[in-house]
């Protein structure tokens, strides 16, 4: 059963309107250069889908999909990307692995026409209705909410573990102790908390980033030393670090450091 | 008694055995009395045993040893196992006996040779083989006998291996033997596929049921076989070659034993060739031209041992004549006395050969009989018998064969008799030359620098044997003498083996004595012709003609028809199919596996993205493929 | 005319197939992060589309729980990617080629 809006051509006008949103902003995320911009598209893109869901009679979705989605993620996307100062451009004009952006578009034009064509217009044929109607008696908060906490219990719960664990990981990630060498060079056990030294100093590899290319990887462990309040841009934190000041995840720092 | 038969093949090869792992311990001499000293026992076993058949009542004398059981697959059922009955045991006997006293030689004979223990233990094994052969109660332990003699010849003839000629005389008789071998085998699929046994007696017992063109193929197979092995026409230019190994090893494989096995396999299957007439006909028709053409060759030779050579070659011919008409006793008679004078002859030879350096070119040799009586006397009784003069063996063992052959068939009788003379003649040329005569080489004394002769008699070991033989060359005819029925112990001891199927023609006492004058008629001519002839020069070209000394061509032939074109084709084998082609494939095929893997570890980038990227690309497949078998 | 689901579902599609190419084609790791989430607005959109189509709130939970582990996801991934950017500043996707060959 198909709900049929009282009135349909308002209906298509927003779908018009909020699929153009969509798709553009999703085209800018791809297609920025600056990877601020790619977030800000898709911020765009998010209200779109946002609008969308308003029109599939599903307002909860959409007022979590605004708040968390774009009002949080995203946010976290900008905050790493400011961070990190990897808001320079890339070089969008050569792909340095051969033949991999024209292969990647043909293949992604023909999935998609494989997908449409799979469909031919005939689209649903799922199962019917086991945890509700959309179109019973309550709104759509409560009827989500019923979902939830009675079929879906205990994905709920396993989902509150899931963020337990996810913020307890990102914290663990985002760690960086320091250990205090004493005076013949052996640590202490001291630990210092990291500081919030956004003024990193110089690194060597970040100063080719003026060319346009982001991608050097040239700095190795050696950041030189350590200057307050030396750098000129807000990211940089200090690269490499003494000898465990890379964090747990070290793997990509025994992979081979070669240019472009 | 009967029972220490098995120990008849098994002493002389643990001498095999004990020689394999400490022969270079016990060293010159005691390796070579170890030897002697195994085949001797064994000679005394066989005695033991011997006696013990004679025991038995006549037509009762055949007993059966086995050991265990060596294959028994389906219906297939072989065992190892002894069959003691007067025709294995009259092998036996001579076979262990000759052989002691060649090994006895052989401890003077190579007394200077590096490889002095290597020596005997070849030829204990062989001697084992050649029990084995002789022994067996079956065709196939026979077999094993037969190929294990083969071997032993291959490993003896190279024995001197560094030589290259050794070395292809040793494969030459490998090749010829094999040949013969492969007809053999043949002839064994042939036997078990129509009685389905390859024993003796079961074999012969169900030779009724078989068809006459079977029996024909099976005997004539056999026969080639014994070509093979025999040295008869075709296969036979291999022995000649086989001179290169040590003179004992002549003696013993290529005079006395190992060449008449193919004999006594006729002799044993005489059940078969009974029955197959034309397979009979084939063995005495070229055991008479091999008989003729030996003799022929002999004559022209200078090289001592080719003389001795080609005359075992005639001889054998003698015996597949006799064979081949049925007339068994006379074959193995003449085998029996045969043994007796080559071995003596050969080694004899070996002793000319020792005292003159080595050198074995009659025509550099002479006057040698005043130097070396002992020599000279006994290979002078051997060129007697050989020749079949009266009353040595020989008269009586080739005269028993020519009476038996006239009845069967003139024809054959005066080849036989033609071969006679020369035989005479050609080993009378052979003494002449050696011992009488000019004195054609350089003493020691007289020249400074280059290495002369010194020729005496050699020391006891090696003219024991000598002395020996050359008794029962002389001697050897009374086992068996035709002039009194009462006095053919050898007829009448092997009659049980050969039963109604030996054809033996009873001359009247009148047809014995013209038959003993026609006989001494011919070796006298033989030995005229011979003293006339060599008597006073040493050359004499117009009765050594080129064609004989190359014996008719025949060997050149096969090289040049079939050895030179096979070496060819193996040549072309070797380097164009072997090395392109198959070479070519395998290699090619490793090339190609290390070129694709090349092209292909291309798609390994290392890229994340490219990974990705395949990743799509195989979800776009999936679908593709979906999509043509959605409905 | 009224709005028939196969709409939105191309539209779906569409959103797919420029994060998935972008996914592809883009060096900056964030920004691949960025069309990653693109997708998963893609098949949140499915979801929702089919919830109604097909009359079942399920669908919508399932977008619920969708946001939920895209956000746990982005959180860590996020601290992942910071991590390696101390490490080494100005990583890119295609510096982890150590496989190669």
């Amino acid at each position: 059963m198909t709900y049929v809006l009282a009135a349909a051509i308002p209906d298509a006008i927003t779908f018009v309107i909020a699929a153009a949103v969509c798709v553009l902003g999703a085209l800018g995320v791809v297609l920025a250069r600056n990877p601020v911009h790619s977030a800000l598209m898709l911020v765009m893109t998010l209200f779109g889908v946002a609008v969308l869901f308003v029109e599939e009679d599903a307002q909860f979705l959409a007022a979590v999909q605004v708040i968390v989605y774009a009002g949080a993620i995203v946010v976290l996307f900008l905050f790493v990307i400011m961070l990190l100062g990897v808001d320079q451009k890339e070089a969008i004009q050569r792909d340095p692995l051969p033949a991999q952006r024209p292969v990647a578009i043909c293949v992604g034009i023909l999935g998609l026409v494989e997908v449409l064509l799979l469909a031919r217009g005939r689209w649903p044929s799922g199962a019917r209705s086991v945890s509700g109607a959309i179109g019973s008696p309550g709104d759509n908060v409560g009827l989500i909410g019923r979902s939830i906490f009675t079929t879906y219990l205990l994905a709920f719960e396993v989902t509150s573990a899931l963020l337990v664990v996810a913020v307890v990981g990102a914290v663990v990630l985002a760690r960086r102790p320091r250990r205090v060498l004493g005076e013949n060079g052996a640590p202490t056990g001291v630990l210092v908390e990291p500081d919030d030294e956004i003024d990193g100093p110089e690194v060597a590899g970040l100063d080719d980033a003026d060319a346009g290319t982001v991608d050097t990887g040239a700095a190795g462990s050696e950041p030189g030393d350590s200057e307050p309040g030396d750098s000129e841009r807000g990211g940089g934190e200090r690269g490499g670090g003494g000898p465990g000041g890379g964090g747990p995840v070290d793997d990509l720092a025994d992979s081979e450091v070669t240019g472009p | 008694m009967l029972r220490v038969a098995f120990l008849v093949p098994l002493l002389p090869l643990a001498g095999f055995v004990i020689l394999l792992f400490s022969g270079r311990k016990l060293g010159n001499p005691r390796a070579g009395w170890l030897a002697t000293l195994m085949v001797a026992a064994s000679f005394v076993v066989t005695v033991v045993v011997f006696i013990g058949l004679f025991r038995l009542p006549a037509n009762g004398r055949s007993y059966t040893q086995t050991w265990f059981t060596w294959i028994s697959a389906g219906h297939l059922h072989v065992t190892m196992g002894l069959l003691v009955d007067p025709l294995s045991m009259t092998m036996a006997a001579f076979v262990t006996g000759v052989s002691a006293l060649i090994h006895l030689y052989s401890i003077g004979y190579m007394e200077h040779d590096e490889d002095f223990p290597k020596f005997f233990l070849y030829l204990n094994l062989f001697v084992a083989a050649m029990l084995l052969l002789v022994l067996a109660d079956n065709f196939l332990l026979l077999f094993l006998g037969w190929e294990g003699v083969g071997v032993c010849s291959y490993f003896l003839i190279g024995f001197w291996f560094e030589r290259d000629s050794a070395s292809s005389a040793a494969k030459k008789a490998m090749i010829f033997n094999r040949i013969g071998d492969a007809a053999f085998l043949v002839a064994l699929f042939l036997i078990y596929e129509r009685t389905g046994s390859l024993e003796y007696h079961t074999v012969f017992a169900h030779l009724g049921s078989v068809g006459e063109p079977s029996l024909v193929a099976i005997g004539i197979l056999l026969f080639a076989g014994a070509v093979g092995k025999s040295a008869q026409i075709p296969l036979y230019p291999w022995l000649a070659d086989a001179m290169e190994g040590p003179t004992p090893v002549s003696a013993l494989i290529h005079a006395a034993t190992m060449v008449t096995a193919g004999v006594y396999l006729m002799c044993r299957i005489n059940p078969i060739l009974y029955r197959a007439p034309d397979a009979a006909h084939v063995v005495a028709i070229v055991g008479a031209g091999t008989a003729l053409l030996g003799a022929t060759i002999a004559c022209a030779q200078n090289d001592i041992k080719k003389i001795l050579a080609y005359s075992t070659i005639s001889q054998l011919g003698y015996m597949f004549l006799a064979a081949g008409i049925g007339a068994y006793d006379a074959a193995i008679f003449l085998m029996l006395t045969h043994a007796f004078y080559k071995a003596l002859l050969f080694l004899g030879a070996g002793s000319v050969i020792h005292a003159m350096n080595d050198d074995q070119d009659v025509k550099t040799m002479g006057a040698l009989a005043r130097l070396m009586p002992i020599t000279a006397v006994t290979f002078f009784i051997g060129w007697l018998s050989i020749g079949g003069v009266p009353v040595l063996s020989g008269f009586w063992s080739k005269g028993d064969v020519l009476s038996n052959g006239y009845a069967f068939s003139p024809a054959l009788w005066a080849v036989g008799a033609l071969t006679a003379v020369l035989t005479a003649y050609y080993l009378g040329r052979a003494y002449l030359l050696v011992f009488r005569g000019q004195q054609r080489w350089v003493e020691a004394r007289e020249t400074g620098h280059a290495p002369g002769r010194n020729p005496h008699d050699p020391s006891w070991v090696m003219s024991l044997p000598l002395v020996v033989l050359g008794a029962l060359s002389a001697l050897g005819g009374l086992i068996n003498l035709p002039i009194h029925p009462d006095l053919d112990f050898l007829d009448r001891w092997l009659s049980p083996v050969f039963a109604s199927r030996l054809f033996q023609h009873h001359w009247g006492l009148g047809g014995v004595w013209t038959f003993a004058l026609v006989d001494a008629a011919l070796a006298l001519l033989g030995v005229g012709l011979a003293v006339a002839l060599w008597g006073s020069r040493s050359e004499r070209p117009a009765f050594e003609p080129v064609f004989l000394q190359r014996a008719w061509y025949i060997d050149w032939a096969y090289d040049r028809f079939i050895a030179r074109p096979s070496t060819a084709v193996a040549i072309e084998t070797s380097s164009v199919v072997e090395a392109k082609g198959i070479d070519g494939a395998v290699n090619g095929f490793a090339w190609l596996v290390r070129a694709t893997g090349r092209h292909v570890r291309k798609v390994q980038t290392g890229y994340v993205r490219n990974y990705a990227l395949g990743l799509a690309a195989g979800l776009v497949l999936v679908l593709a493929y979906v999509l043509t078998r959605a409905s | 005319m009224s709005v028939s689901a196969s709409w939105y579902l191309t539209l779906a599609a569409v959103l797919f197939t420029i994060g998935a190419i972008g996914l592809l084609v883009r060096r900056n790791v964030l920004v691949m992060f960025m069309c990653v989430e693109l997708m998963l607005n893609a098949a949140n959109l499915t979801f929702v589309t089919f919830a109604r189509r097909l009359n079942d709130i399920a669908g919508q939970t399932a977008v619920f729980f969708v946001l939920v582990v895209a956000a746990a996801e982005v959180v860590v991934g996020l601290g992942i990617i910071v991590s390696i950017y101390r490490r080494r500043p100005g990583a890119t996707a295609d510096d982890v080629h150590g496989m190669k060959g």
